[in-house]
C-alpha cells in the first residue's frame, strides 16, 4: 500500500453540498480531499438528472442540475480540492483527538483531522432486479458486477438488460462463454449504437442469442442457478438454462458502509447532527446535506449550503485549535478576497 | 376536480381527487396511496412509480416517451400498458382514470 494521504479534511461525497463545503472550508484555510463512488463529480445532480431544472437555489432563478455543479466547480476553483472518484469509503477509524484514518475500497488511505460526510442518499450501487427469491443466488451465481472475466470462462451466461453495462459485458464475455444469452425487455436498447451494432452482428453470426422478455423467477439449488424463467411480451413463458446470471438494472442509492460506522441512525438511514455545527455524535465527524437529520430537516440543496457554512466554523477549532476565528465577509475582507484570488474592492 | 382510482395488486381500490396539472404520482403520494414509492421524486430517474393503465384509458393517457421507456427497463413485470405515473399529468378529461399498481416496485 502507498503512503497515506495527510489532509485537513476528507469529504465523503462530491455532490453539490460536498463541493460547497470545499468553499466554506477553503475560506478558513482548510484543505479538502473529496471521495466519491461515482466516476464523475456532482453526485445525484450529475448522475441522475443533469438536464433537470432547479428553481430554488437562492439568487439563481433557474439552473440545470449539471449547471449548478459546473457553477460550484468554478466557485471552488481557488481552493484546488483533490478528487478521488470511483472509490467508496469503507472505514472511518478514530485514531486521535480528533484524527481519523479513512480507507477506501481501492486501498487508498487518508489521515485526516476531520471528516465531513456529505453522502446524500448514500452510495450508488448496482440495482437489484425485482425478481422474487433472487437473494440466495446473489454472489454465488448471480452477479451485479464483473470483477474477473476468467471466472465466467466456459459458463453458460445470461446477461439481462439493455444499457451500456449489459451490452459491454455481452461483447466482452461472448468470446469466452460456453454460451451467452442477452435478455432484454424490448428491441430498443439504451446502449451506445456502436455496441448495439456489434452485439447484433454476433447474433447474426450465431455466436450469441438475443431474447426479448423479462425474468419472472429463478430455479436452482444452494445458490447455484439452473435456469431463469422468462416471460415474453406475448405472455408465454419459457426457461433459459444458465450457470450465471448478470443483471444490469442501473444504479440505486444505498446507505452502504456508513451504516457500520457506529452512528445511532435515524430511521436506519440518516445521521443525527447538532444544528449548531452539524457535527455527529463523534467529535470531528460532521454530516451535511441529505444524509443528516435534525428536527425540521428539509432535504434541500440550500439547507445543505447553510449546514456546510456552520460546519466549517466548528471544523476550524479542530484543525487550528490555537487560532482565533474572526468572522468575515467575502464582500469586504481583503484576506478572504486574497484566498479567492480576486482583487480587493478598492478604487 | 378529477377522480383517480388506484387498484393495488390485491385488488383493493382507492379513489382520490387529483388536481389538474399535477402528476398521477404526485396525486398518489399526496393522498398516501400505497404501492407507489417515487424514490427519485418525479425526475423520471427511477422506476418506482410504475403503474398499469386500465385498458379503457390507454389511448387517452397515451404512450410512454422514449426516456420513460428506458426507465421502464428497470421496473418489474412491465406490460404493454405500463407507465411511470410521474410522467402522466392529470387533465380535465381524466375524471374516472383507473390505474393498477404492480405487485412490487423495483
Amino acid at each position: 500500500m502507498s503512503e497515506p494521504i495527510k489532509t485537513d479534511v476528507v469529504i465523503i461525497g462530491a455532490g453539490p453540498i460536498g463541493l460547497f463545503a470545499v468553499f466554506e472550508l477553503g475560506l478558513l484555510d482548510m484543505k479538502a480531499h473529496l471521495i466519491d463512488i461515482l466516476d464523475k463529480i456532482g453526485g445525484q445532480c450529475a448522475e441522475l438528472y443533469p438536464e433537470k431544472p432547479i428553481y430554488d437555489i437562492p439568487g439563481i432563478p433557474y439552473t440545470s442540475a449539471q449547471g449548478l455543479v459546473d457553477s460550484l466547480l468554478q466557485q471552488i476553483k481557488p481552493f484546488s480540492a483533490q478528487y478521488h472518484l470511483n472509490e467508496m469509503v469503507d472505514t472511518v477509524e478514530k485514531i486521535g483527538d480528533p484524527l481519523f484514518r479513512v480507507k477506501t475500497d481501492q486501498g487508498k488511505e487518508f489521515i485526516s483531522k476531520i471528516v465531513v460526510i456529505a453522502a446524500g442518499g448514500g452510495s450508488f450501487q448496482p440495482k437489484r432486479p425485482p425478481i422474487p427469491g433472487i437473494e440466495p443466488y446473489e454472489g454465488k451465481s448471480v452477479f451485479y458486477a464483473v470483477r474477473k472475466m476468467e471466472a465466467f470462462r466456459h459458463k453458460r451466461i445470461l446477461v439481462v438488460g439493455g444499457g451500456d453495462s449489459a451490452l459491454d459485458w455481452t461483447l466482452n464475455l461472448a468470446p469466452l462463454a460456453k454460451h451467452l444469452t442477452l435478455l432484454h425487455r424490448r428491441s430498443e436498447f439504451r446502449a451506445a449504437p456502436d455496441s448495439v451494432n456489434k452485439m447484433m452482428a454476433l447474433v447474426g453470426e450465431g455466436k450469441i442469442d438475443l431474447v426479448l422478455g423479462q425474468v419472472t423467477s429463478l430455479a436452482g439449488t444452494d445458490g447455484q442457478i439452473g435456469h431463469a424463467v422468462v416471460k415474453t411480451n406475448d405472455g408465454s413463458s419459457f426457461d433459459i438454462a444458465c450457470d450465471v446470471m448478470l443483471p444490469f438494472f442501473g444504479l440505486t442509492m444505498k446507505l452502504g458502509p456508513v451504516a457500520n460506522w457506529g452512528f445511532d441512525l435515524k430511521n436506519n438511514e440518516l445521521i443525527p447532527v447538532d444544528t449548531a455545527s452539524f457535527e455527529t455524535s463523534v467529535p470531528g465527524i460532521f454530516a451535511i446535506g441529505d444524509i443528516n437529520w435534525y428536527p425540521g430537516k428539509l432535504k434541500l440543496i440550500l439547507s445543505g449550503f447553510h449546514e456546510a457554512a456552520l460546519m466549517a466554523q466548528r471544523a476550524h477549532h479542530y484543525v487550528y485549535p490555537d487560532k482565533r476565528l474572526v468572522f468575515q465577509y467575502t464582500t469586504s475582507s481583503t484576506s478572504l478576497q486574497k484566498k479567492l484570488g480576486v482583487a480587493p474592492a478598492r478604487g | 376536480m378529477v377522480k383517480i382510482t388506484f387498484i393495488d395488486a390485491e385488488g383493493a381500490a382507492r379513489t382520490v381527487e387529483g388536481e389538474v396539472g399535477a402528476t398521477v404520482m404526485e396525486t398518489a403520494i399526496k393522498h398516501g396511496v400505497p404501492g407507489i414509492e417515487a424514490e427519485c421524486g418525479g425526475a423520471c430517474a427511477c422506476s418506482t412509480c410504475h403503474v398499469y393503465i386500465e385498458e379503457a384509458w390507454r389511448e387517452k393517457v397515451g404512450e410512454p416517451s422514449p426516456m420513460e421507456e428506458d426507465m421502464l427497463d428497470f421496473a418489474f413485470e412491465v406490460r404493454p400498458n405500463s407507465r411511470l405515473s410521474c410522467q402522466i399529468k392529470v387533465r380535465e378529461d381524466f375524471n374516472g382514470l383507473t390505474v393498477r399498481t404492480p405487485e412490487r416496485q423495483a
